[in-house]
Protein backbone atom coordinates (compact mmCIF):
# COMPACT_ATOMS: atom_id res chain seq x y z
CA UNK A 1 0.00 0.00 0.00
CA UNK A 2 1.55 3.57 -0.52
CA UNK A 3 0.24 7.04 -0.77
CA UNK A 4 -0.45 8.73 -3.98
CA UNK A 5 0.75 12.54 -2.67
CA UNK A 6 -0.06 16.10 -4.33
CA UNK A 7 2.64 16.06 -7.15
CA UNK A 8 4.74 19.30 -7.50
CA UNK A 9 2.97 21.05 -10.43
CA UNK A 10 6.02 23.69 -11.25
CA UNK A 11 7.86 26.22 -8.76
CA UNK A 12 5.15 28.57 -9.13
CA UNK A 13 2.36 26.54 -7.47
CA UNK A 14 2.69 25.16 -3.90
CA UNK A 15 -1.35 23.97 -3.52
CA UNK A 16 -4.18 23.69 -5.38
CA UNK A 17 -7.88 22.69 -4.37
CA UNK A 18 -9.06 19.08 -5.53
CA UNK A 19 -12.45 19.68 -7.75
CA UNK A 20 -13.51 15.99 -8.33
CA UNK A 21 -11.77 12.58 -8.24
CA UNK A 22 -12.33 10.79 -11.87
CA UNK A 23 -11.78 7.44 -10.19
CA UNK A 24 -13.53 5.79 -7.53
CA UNK A 25 -11.85 3.03 -5.07
CA UNK A 26 -11.51 0.20 -6.65
CA UNK A 27 -10.68 0.66 -10.05
CA UNK A 28 -7.46 0.28 -11.33
CA UNK A 29 -5.32 2.61 -12.37
CA UNK A 30 -1.78 2.82 -14.50
CA UNK A 31 0.98 5.21 -14.23
CA UNK A 32 0.13 8.02 -15.86
CA UNK A 33 -3.57 7.51 -16.00
CA UNK A 34 -5.72 11.08 -14.73
CA UNK A 35 -7.57 10.43 -11.10
CA UNK A 36 -8.36 13.91 -10.23
CA UNK A 37 -9.02 17.47 -11.12
CA UNK A 38 -6.80 20.16 -9.02
CA UNK A 39 -7.59 23.94 -9.15
CA UNK A 40 -4.69 25.89 -9.33
CA UNK A 41 -3.55 29.56 -9.72
CA UNK A 42 -2.44 28.51 -13.31
CA UNK A 43 -6.17 26.75 -13.99
CA UNK A 44 -7.71 23.06 -14.05
CA UNK A 45 -5.05 20.74 -13.47
CA UNK A 46 -5.34 17.01 -14.09
CA UNK A 47 -3.55 15.28 -11.88
CA UNK A 48 -1.90 11.57 -12.89
CA UNK A 49 -0.86 8.72 -10.72
CA UNK A 50 2.75 7.63 -10.82
CA UNK A 51 2.36 3.95 -10.53
CA UNK A 52 0.14 1.45 -11.32
CA UNK A 53 -2.30 -0.50 -8.64
CA UNK A 54 -6.10 -0.66 -7.41
CA UNK A 55 -7.07 2.94 -6.19
CA UNK A 56 -7.55 1.38 -2.49
CA UNK A 57 -8.93 4.64 -0.62
CA UNK A 58 -9.46 8.33 -1.47
CA UNK A 59 -7.99 11.00 1.83
CA UNK A 60 -9.09 14.16 0.30
CA UNK A 61 -12.62 15.36 -0.48
CA UNK A 62 -13.29 18.23 -3.47
CA UNK A 63 -12.96 21.29 -2.17
CA UNK A 64 -10.59 20.89 0.15
CA UNK A 65 -6.75 22.55 -0.61
CA UNK A 66 -4.33 20.56 -0.67
CA UNK A 67 -0.80 22.05 -0.57
CA UNK A 68 1.86 20.12 -2.54
CA UNK A 69 2.90 16.39 -0.99
CA UNK A 70 -0.64 15.85 0.42
CA UNK A 71 -1.57 12.53 1.07
CA UNK A 72 -4.69 12.40 -1.74
CA UNK A 73 -5.00 8.40 -1.64
CA UNK A 74 -3.53 5.17 -1.32
CA UNK A 75 -3.07 2.76 -3.63
CA UNK A 76 -2.32 -0.80 -3.32
CA UNK A 77 -1.10 -3.42 -5.67
CA UNK A 78 -2.99 -6.14 -7.14
CA UNK A 79 -3.04 -9.10 -4.52
CA UNK A 80 -2.54 -6.74 -1.29
CA UNK A 81 -5.79 -6.90 1.00
CA UNK A 82 -7.80 -3.73 0.84
CA UNK A 83 -6.49 -1.22 4.00
CA UNK A 84 -8.48 -0.95 6.77
CA UNK A 85 -6.66 2.51 7.49
CA UNK A 86 -8.57 4.98 9.17
CA UNK A 87 -9.76 8.00 6.94
CA UNK A 88 -9.01 11.01 8.50
CA UNK A 89 -11.34 14.29 7.95
CA UNK A 90 -10.58 16.25 4.96
CA UNK A 91 -9.31 18.60 7.48
CA UNK A 92 -6.32 16.61 8.29
CA UNK A 93 -4.87 16.72 4.74
CA UNK A 94 -5.20 20.92 5.53
CA UNK A 95 -3.24 20.79 8.58
CA UNK A 96 0.53 21.72 6.39
CA UNK A 97 -0.71 24.92 5.26
CA UNK A 98 2.65 26.68 5.70
CA UNK A 99 1.51 29.69 7.38
CA UNK A 100 3.37 30.73 10.35
CA UNK A 101 1.48 30.11 13.55
CA UNK A 102 2.22 32.65 16.11
CA UNK A 103 2.48 31.25 18.87
CA UNK A 104 4.56 32.12 21.79
CA UNK A 105 7.10 34.22 20.32
CA UNK A 106 7.50 37.56 22.06
CA UNK A 107 8.82 39.38 19.07
CA UNK A 108 6.41 38.64 17.09
CA UNK A 109 3.94 41.23 18.99
CA UNK A 110 4.05 43.01 21.95
CA UNK A 111 0.81 42.87 23.94
CA UNK A 112 -0.99 46.05 24.02
CA UNK A 113 -1.17 47.82 26.67
CA UNK A 114 2.57 46.99 27.49
CA UNK A 115 2.25 43.75 29.86
CA UNK A 116 3.33 45.24 33.63
CA UNK A 117 5.96 43.41 35.87
CA UNK A 118 2.60 41.17 36.83
CA UNK A 119 1.18 39.56 33.34
CA UNK A 120 -2.73 40.00 33.56
CA UNK A 121 -4.67 37.33 32.97
CA UNK A 122 -7.95 34.88 34.46
CA UNK A 123 -7.54 31.92 35.66
CA UNK A 124 -8.52 30.12 33.29
CA UNK A 125 -6.68 31.62 31.06
CA UNK A 126 -3.84 30.65 32.79
CA UNK A 127 -4.86 26.98 33.24
CA UNK A 128 -6.09 26.56 29.21
CA UNK A 129 -2.42 28.14 28.44
CA UNK A 130 -0.56 25.72 30.53
CA UNK A 131 -2.37 22.64 29.04
CA UNK A 132 -1.30 23.94 25.98
CA UNK A 133 1.90 24.71 26.66
CA UNK A 134 1.55 28.32 25.14
CA UNK A 135 3.59 31.29 26.88
CA UNK A 136 0.53 33.63 27.89
CA UNK A 137 3.59 36.36 27.74
CA UNK A 138 3.11 36.24 24.02
CA UNK A 139 -0.54 36.77 23.93
CA UNK A 140 -2.97 39.79 23.18
CA UNK A 141 -5.20 40.34 25.90
CA UNK A 142 -8.56 41.82 25.28
CA UNK A 143 -9.96 41.65 28.84
CA UNK A 144 -10.27 44.53 31.00
CA UNK A 145 -7.13 46.67 31.45
CA UNK A 146 -5.43 44.36 28.63
CA UNK A 147 -5.63 41.31 30.80
CA UNK A 148 -5.70 37.94 28.87
CA UNK A 149 -8.71 35.59 28.80
CA UNK A 150 -9.80 32.53 28.00
CA UNK A 151 -11.28 33.80 24.52
CA UNK A 152 -7.56 34.61 23.96
CA UNK A 153 -5.60 31.45 24.78
CA UNK A 154 -7.67 29.91 22.37
CA UNK A 155 -7.98 32.51 19.35
CA UNK A 156 -3.99 32.23 19.63
CA UNK A 157 -3.83 28.82 18.31
CA UNK A 158 -5.96 29.61 15.09
CA UNK A 159 -2.87 29.93 12.42
CA UNK A 160 -3.37 33.56 10.90
CA UNK A 161 -1.01 35.00 8.19
CA UNK A 162 1.64 36.92 8.97
CA UNK A 163 0.69 40.68 8.28
CA UNK A 164 2.90 41.19 4.73
CA UNK A 165 1.35 37.60 3.64
CA UNK A 166 -2.62 38.63 3.82
CA UNK A 167 -3.90 37.09 1.13
CA UNK A 168 -5.97 38.94 -0.95
CA UNK A 169 -9.90 38.58 0.25
CA UNK A 170 -10.74 36.16 -3.55
CA UNK A 171 -8.18 36.74 -6.04
CA UNK A 172 -9.68 36.31 -9.25
CA UNK A 173 -8.04 34.08 -11.40
CA UNK A 174 -6.16 36.48 -13.44
CA UNK A 175 -4.93 38.18 -10.52
CA UNK A 176 -3.60 34.09 -8.95
CA UNK A 177 -2.12 33.49 -11.87
CA UNK A 178 -0.29 37.05 -12.23
CA UNK A 179 0.55 36.31 -8.11
CA UNK A 180 1.77 32.67 -8.88
CA UNK A 181 4.04 33.82 -12.52
CA UNK A 182 5.55 36.35 -9.87
CA UNK A 183 6.47 34.60 -7.09
CA UNK A 184 8.46 32.29 -9.17
CA UNK A 185 9.90 34.73 -11.55
CA UNK A 186 11.04 36.69 -8.29
CA UNK A 187 12.25 33.63 -6.81
CA UNK A 188 14.49 32.99 -9.99
CA UNK A 189 15.99 36.05 -10.05
CA UNK A 190 16.40 36.04 -6.34
CA UNK A 191 18.10 32.25 -6.63
CA UNK A 192 19.84 32.09 -9.87
CA UNK A 193 22.43 33.81 -11.07
CA UNK A 194 21.39 34.59 -14.57
CA UNK A 195 23.87 35.12 -17.52
CA UNK A 196 22.89 36.22 -20.88
CA UNK A 197 24.00 35.30 -24.16
CA UNK A 198 22.99 35.99 -28.04
CA UNK A 199 23.02 34.50 -31.45
CA UNK A 200 21.58 35.17 -34.97
CA UNK A 201 20.35 32.44 -36.72
CA UNK A 202 20.58 32.43 -40.83
CA UNK A 203 16.91 30.93 -40.99
CA UNK A 204 16.39 30.68 -44.83
CA UNK A 205 17.49 27.37 -45.24
CA UNK A 206 15.05 26.56 -42.23
CA UNK A 207 11.91 28.69 -44.16
CA UNK A 208 12.79 27.12 -47.76
CA UNK A 209 12.52 23.56 -46.09
CA UNK A 210 9.33 24.28 -44.18
CA UNK A 211 7.61 26.26 -47.42
CA UNK A 212 8.65 23.14 -49.65
CA UNK A 213 7.56 20.63 -46.79
CA UNK A 214 3.56 22.67 -46.23
CA UNK A 215 3.70 23.13 -50.21
CA UNK A 216 2.17 19.56 -50.79
CA UNK A 217 0.18 19.10 -47.88
CA UNK A 218 -3.38 19.65 -47.07
CA UNK A 219 -3.61 22.68 -44.28
CA UNK A 220 -4.74 20.12 -41.62
CA UNK A 221 -1.43 18.39 -41.92
CA UNK A 222 1.12 21.77 -42.03
CA UNK A 223 4.39 22.35 -39.91
CA UNK A 224 4.78 25.45 -38.22
CA UNK A 225 8.54 27.28 -37.60
CA UNK A 226 7.83 26.21 -33.58
CA UNK A 227 8.37 22.70 -34.15
CA UNK A 228 11.73 23.49 -35.76
CA UNK A 229 12.72 25.59 -33.22
CA UNK A 230 11.47 23.03 -30.67
CA UNK A 231 13.52 19.84 -32.48
CA UNK A 232 16.61 21.75 -32.63
CA UNK A 233 16.59 22.78 -29.04
CA UNK A 234 15.81 19.20 -28.15
CA UNK A 235 18.54 17.58 -30.05
CA UNK A 236 20.86 20.21 -28.56
CA UNK A 237 19.86 19.24 -25.54
CA UNK A 238 21.11 15.70 -25.95
CA UNK A 239 24.23 16.81 -26.97
CA UNK A 240 25.20 19.11 -24.38
CA UNK A 241 22.71 17.43 -21.81
CA UNK A 242 24.21 19.40 -19.02
CA UNK A 243 21.51 22.07 -19.74
CA UNK A 244 19.21 19.35 -19.50
CA UNK A 245 17.96 19.28 -15.54
CA UNK A 246 17.66 20.99 -12.31
CA UNK A 247 19.96 22.82 -9.98
CA UNK A 248 18.68 21.11 -6.66
CA UNK A 249 20.31 21.38 -3.33
CA UNK A 250 23.75 22.94 -4.69
CA UNK A 251 23.95 20.49 -7.64
CA UNK A 252 22.98 19.72 -10.97
CA UNK A 253 20.78 16.73 -11.24
CA UNK A 254 19.97 15.76 -14.76
CA UNK A 255 16.52 15.47 -16.31
CA UNK A 256 15.24 11.47 -17.09
CA UNK A 257 14.63 12.86 -20.16
CA UNK A 258 14.57 15.73 -22.68
CA UNK A 259 11.22 17.67 -21.83
CA UNK A 260 11.25 20.77 -23.60
CA UNK A 261 9.01 23.45 -21.59
CA UNK A 262 6.69 25.65 -24.34
CA UNK A 263 6.18 28.91 -23.28
CA UNK A 264 2.27 29.78 -24.18
CA UNK A 265 0.81 33.02 -23.31
CA UNK A 266 -2.98 33.02 -22.63
CA UNK A 267 -5.62 34.84 -24.41
CA UNK A 268 -6.73 36.35 -20.87
CA UNK A 269 -4.18 37.20 -19.78
CA UNK A 270 -1.02 35.07 -17.84
CA UNK A 271 1.59 32.12 -18.91
CA UNK A 272 1.93 28.70 -18.76
CA UNK A 273 4.62 26.70 -20.09
CA UNK A 274 3.84 22.92 -19.61
CA UNK A 275 6.75 20.28 -21.21
CA UNK A 276 6.34 18.30 -24.26
CA UNK A 277 8.07 15.14 -23.20
CA UNK A 278 10.91 13.36 -25.15
CA UNK A 279 11.52 15.95 -27.50
CA UNK A 280 14.45 14.40 -29.14
CA UNK A 281 12.79 11.01 -29.64
CA UNK A 282 9.58 12.06 -31.79
CA UNK A 283 9.46 12.91 -35.61
CA UNK A 284 8.83 16.50 -36.70
CA UNK A 285 4.97 15.30 -37.82
CA UNK A 286 4.59 14.50 -33.78
CA UNK A 287 5.94 17.08 -32.51
CA UNK A 288 3.61 19.09 -34.40
CA UNK A 289 0.82 16.84 -32.99
CA UNK A 290 1.91 16.61 -29.82
CA UNK A 291 2.55 21.07 -29.67
CA UNK A 292 -0.96 21.44 -31.41
CA UNK A 293 -2.37 19.61 -28.77
CA UNK A 294 -0.90 21.33 -25.78
CA UNK A 295 -1.66 24.66 -26.64
CA UNK A 296 -5.20 23.83 -27.17
CA UNK A 297 -5.58 22.36 -23.55
CA UNK A 298 -3.58 25.00 -21.92
CA UNK A 299 -6.11 27.48 -22.95
CA UNK A 300 -8.67 25.24 -22.54
CA UNK A 301 -7.48 24.26 -18.76
CA UNK A 302 -6.33 20.25 -19.56
CA UNK A 303 -3.24 20.28 -18.76
CA UNK A 304 -1.70 17.15 -16.82
CA UNK A 305 0.50 17.79 -13.72
CA UNK A 306 3.27 15.91 -15.31
CA UNK A 307 3.33 18.29 -18.21
CA UNK A 308 3.80 21.43 -15.02
CA UNK A 309 6.43 19.10 -13.14
CA UNK A 310 8.58 17.04 -16.33
CA UNK A 311 9.62 19.91 -17.87
CA UNK A 312 13.84 19.88 -18.24
CA UNK A 313 14.51 23.15 -20.17
CA UNK A 314 12.03 25.92 -21.05
CA UNK A 315 11.69 27.51 -24.36
CA UNK A 316 9.99 30.72 -25.20
CA UNK A 317 9.53 31.89 -28.68
CA UNK A 318 7.84 35.61 -29.01
CA UNK A 319 7.38 34.84 -33.05
CA UNK A 320 5.49 37.19 -35.38
CA UNK A 321 4.37 39.99 -33.24
CA UNK A 322 6.78 39.54 -30.85
CA UNK A 323 10.17 41.51 -29.99
CA UNK A 324 13.47 41.02 -31.86
CA UNK A 325 15.18 39.11 -29.37
CA UNK A 326 13.97 38.33 -25.67
CA UNK A 327 16.19 37.86 -22.41
CA UNK A 328 13.90 35.62 -20.30
CA UNK A 329 13.90 34.51 -16.83
CA UNK A 330 14.93 31.24 -16.00
CA UNK A 331 12.22 29.25 -14.83
CA UNK A 332 13.06 27.40 -11.65
CA UNK A 333 14.55 24.65 -11.17
CA UNK A 334 15.41 24.63 -14.73
CA UNK A 335 19.47 25.87 -15.37
CA UNK A 336 18.58 27.33 -18.44
CA UNK A 337 15.86 29.05 -20.70
CA UNK A 338 16.09 29.73 -24.86
CA UNK A 339 14.39 32.66 -26.35
CA UNK A 340 13.55 33.41 -30.24
CA UNK A 341 12.71 36.85 -31.70
CA UNK A 342 10.71 37.46 -34.58
CA UNK A 343 11.57 36.27 -38.05
CA UNK A 344 13.54 39.43 -39.95
CA UNK A 345 14.19 40.20 -43.43
CA UNK A 346 17.91 41.43 -43.14
CA UNK A 347 21.18 42.22 -44.84
CA UNK A 348 23.54 39.10 -44.38
CA UNK A 349 26.48 38.10 -45.86
CA UNK A 350 27.27 34.94 -48.18
CA UNK A 351 30.48 33.83 -49.65
CA UNK A 352 31.94 37.27 -49.05
CA UNK A 353 28.44 38.98 -50.82
CA UNK A 354 25.46 41.09 -49.36
CA UNK A 355 21.99 39.21 -49.61
CA UNK A 356 19.13 39.89 -47.78
CA UNK A 357 18.33 36.66 -45.52
CA UNK A 358 15.14 35.81 -43.22
CA UNK A 359 17.45 36.02 -39.41
CA UNK A 360 16.05 35.26 -36.16
CA UNK A 361 17.83 35.91 -32.67
CA UNK A 362 18.43 32.87 -30.60
CA UNK A 363 19.10 33.75 -26.83
CA UNK A 364 20.49 31.75 -24.22
CA UNK A 365 19.49 32.97 -20.22
CA UNK A 366 21.74 30.22 -18.22
CA UNK A 367 22.35 29.73 -14.44
CA UNK A 368 26.03 30.52 -13.63
CA UNK A 369 25.78 28.00 -10.89
CA UNK A 370 25.22 24.91 -13.46
CA UNK A 371 27.10 26.33 -16.71
CA UNK A 372 29.75 28.84 -17.89
CA UNK A 373 29.31 30.72 -21.21
CA UNK A 374 32.01 28.80 -23.02
CA UNK A 375 29.54 25.78 -22.88
CA UNK A 376 26.28 28.43 -22.95
CA UNK A 377 27.85 29.89 -26.51
CA UNK A 378 27.99 26.17 -27.84
CA UNK A 379 24.84 25.31 -26.78
CA UNK A 380 23.23 28.38 -28.30
CA UNK A 381 25.64 27.14 -31.44
CA UNK A 382 24.49 23.92 -31.49
CA UNK A 383 21.05 25.07 -31.63
CA UNK A 384 21.44 27.73 -34.69
CA UNK A 385 23.69 24.34 -36.34
CA UNK A 386 20.50 22.49 -36.33
CA UNK A 387 18.52 25.24 -37.98
CA UNK A 388 20.67 26.20 -40.42
CA UNK A 389 20.74 22.01 -41.66
CA UNK A 390 17.08 21.92 -40.77
CA UNK A 391 17.00 18.38 -42.80
CA UNK A 392 19.24 16.97 -39.77
CA UNK A 393 16.29 17.60 -37.37
CA UNK B 1 -25.33 34.61 -51.20
CA UNK B 2 -21.91 33.68 -51.30
CA UNK B 3 -20.42 36.64 -49.94
CA UNK B 4 -22.36 36.47 -46.92
CA UNK B 5 -21.62 32.76 -46.02
CA UNK B 6 -17.78 34.19 -46.72
CA UNK B 7 -18.18 36.81 -44.35
CA UNK B 8 -19.62 34.92 -41.92
CA UNK B 9 -17.38 32.33 -42.37
CA UNK B 10 -14.40 34.39 -41.70
CA UNK B 11 -15.87 35.95 -38.47
CA UNK B 12 -16.79 32.19 -37.25
CA UNK B 13 -13.07 31.18 -38.05
CA UNK B 14 -11.62 33.96 -36.40
CA UNK B 15 -14.05 33.63 -32.95
CA UNK B 16 -12.73 30.20 -32.85
CA UNK B 17 -9.08 31.31 -32.60
CA UNK B 18 -10.40 34.76 -30.90
CA UNK B 19 -13.23 34.21 -28.91
CA UNK B 20 -13.01 37.29 -27.42
CA UNK B 21 -13.32 39.43 -30.72
CA UNK B 22 -15.99 41.19 -31.09
CA UNK B 23 -16.54 41.27 -34.83
CA UNK B 24 -18.18 44.57 -34.81
CA UNK B 25 -15.36 46.34 -33.66
CA UNK B 26 -12.92 44.93 -36.34
CA UNK B 27 -11.06 47.09 -38.44
CA UNK B 28 -11.86 45.50 -42.36
CA UNK B 29 -7.95 47.47 -43.37
CA UNK B 30 -6.24 46.65 -40.66
CA UNK B 31 -3.53 43.47 -40.46
CA UNK B 32 -5.44 40.77 -38.62
CA UNK B 33 -2.96 38.85 -36.89
CA UNK B 34 -1.67 42.27 -35.07
CA UNK B 35 -5.73 42.92 -34.03
CA UNK B 36 -6.45 40.21 -32.78
CA UNK B 37 -3.61 38.52 -31.32
CA UNK B 38 -2.71 35.55 -33.68
CA UNK B 39 -0.05 33.36 -33.26
CA UNK B 40 1.19 31.53 -35.78
CA UNK B 41 -0.60 28.40 -34.19
CA UNK B 42 -3.63 30.81 -34.12
CA UNK B 43 -3.65 32.04 -37.67
CA UNK B 44 -3.27 28.18 -38.71
CA UNK B 45 -5.97 27.17 -36.96
CA UNK B 46 -7.68 30.30 -38.46
CA UNK B 47 -7.48 28.94 -41.79
CA UNK B 48 -8.43 25.42 -41.08
CA UNK B 49 -11.58 26.45 -39.69
CA UNK B 50 -11.87 28.63 -43.41
CA UNK B 51 -11.19 24.87 -44.79
CA UNK B 52 -13.77 23.63 -42.69
CA UNK B 53 -16.48 25.67 -43.36
CA UNK B 54 -15.81 26.71 -46.84
CA UNK B 55 -14.12 23.55 -48.82
CA UNK B 56 -11.14 26.02 -49.53
CA UNK B 57 -7.57 24.81 -49.10
CA UNK B 58 -5.45 27.94 -49.05
CA UNK B 59 -2.02 27.45 -49.99
CA UNK B 60 0.96 29.08 -47.64
CA UNK B 61 1.59 30.91 -50.56
CA UNK B 62 -1.63 32.90 -50.70
CA UNK B 63 -1.64 33.36 -46.81
CA UNK B 64 -0.71 37.36 -47.17
CA UNK B 65 -4.11 37.40 -49.22
CA UNK B 66 -5.61 36.92 -45.79
CA UNK B 67 -3.73 40.22 -44.18
CA UNK B 68 -6.91 42.14 -43.26
CA UNK B 69 -10.12 40.90 -43.19
CA UNK B 70 -11.33 43.09 -46.26
CA UNK B 71 -8.48 41.46 -48.23
CA UNK B 72 -9.54 38.05 -47.33
CA UNK B 73 -13.19 38.48 -48.32
CA UNK B 74 -12.36 39.75 -51.61
CA UNK B 75 -9.63 36.42 -51.69
CA UNK B 76 -12.57 33.66 -51.04
CA UNK B 77 -14.81 35.38 -53.13
CA UNK B 78 -12.69 35.20 -55.61
CA UNK B 79 -11.90 31.80 -55.04
CA UNK B 80 -15.31 30.33 -54.02
CA UNK B 81 -16.93 31.66 -56.94
CA UNK B 82 -17.55 29.19 -59.84
CA UNK B 83 -15.13 27.07 -57.97
CA UNK B 84 -12.82 27.07 -60.99
CA UNK B 85 -10.07 28.07 -58.86
CA UNK B 86 -8.03 25.72 -58.99
CA UNK B 87 -7.56 25.80 -54.84
CA UNK B 88 -9.07 21.69 -54.51
CA UNK B 89 -10.56 21.60 -51.37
Amino acid sequence: MSAFLMPTLGADMEAGTLVEWLKKPGESVKRGDVVAVVETQKGAIEVEVFEDGILDQLLVEPGVKVPVGTPLALIRKPGETPGALPVGPAQQAVAPIPRPVPTPAPVARAPEPPAGPRLRLSPAAAARAASLGIDPRGLHGTGPGGAITLHDVDASRLPKPAPHERPAPSMSPALAMRSAIGAAMARSKREIPHYYLGTTIDMAPAVAWLEDCNRDRPVTARLLMSVLLLKAVGCALKEMPEFNGYWVDGAFKPGAGINVGWAISLRAGGLVAPAIHNVDAKSIDELMEALRDVVKRARSGGLRSSELSDGTLTVTSLGDQGAAAVYGIIYPPQVALVGFGKLVQRPWVVDGRLVVRPVMEATLAADHRASDGHRGGLFLAAIARRLEEPRTL
Amino acid sequence: MSEDKNKAAIIDALLSVAPEVDPSTLDPNRDLREQCDLDSMDFLNFVIALHQALGVNIPEADYPELATFERALRYLNRHLDGSRSGLAP
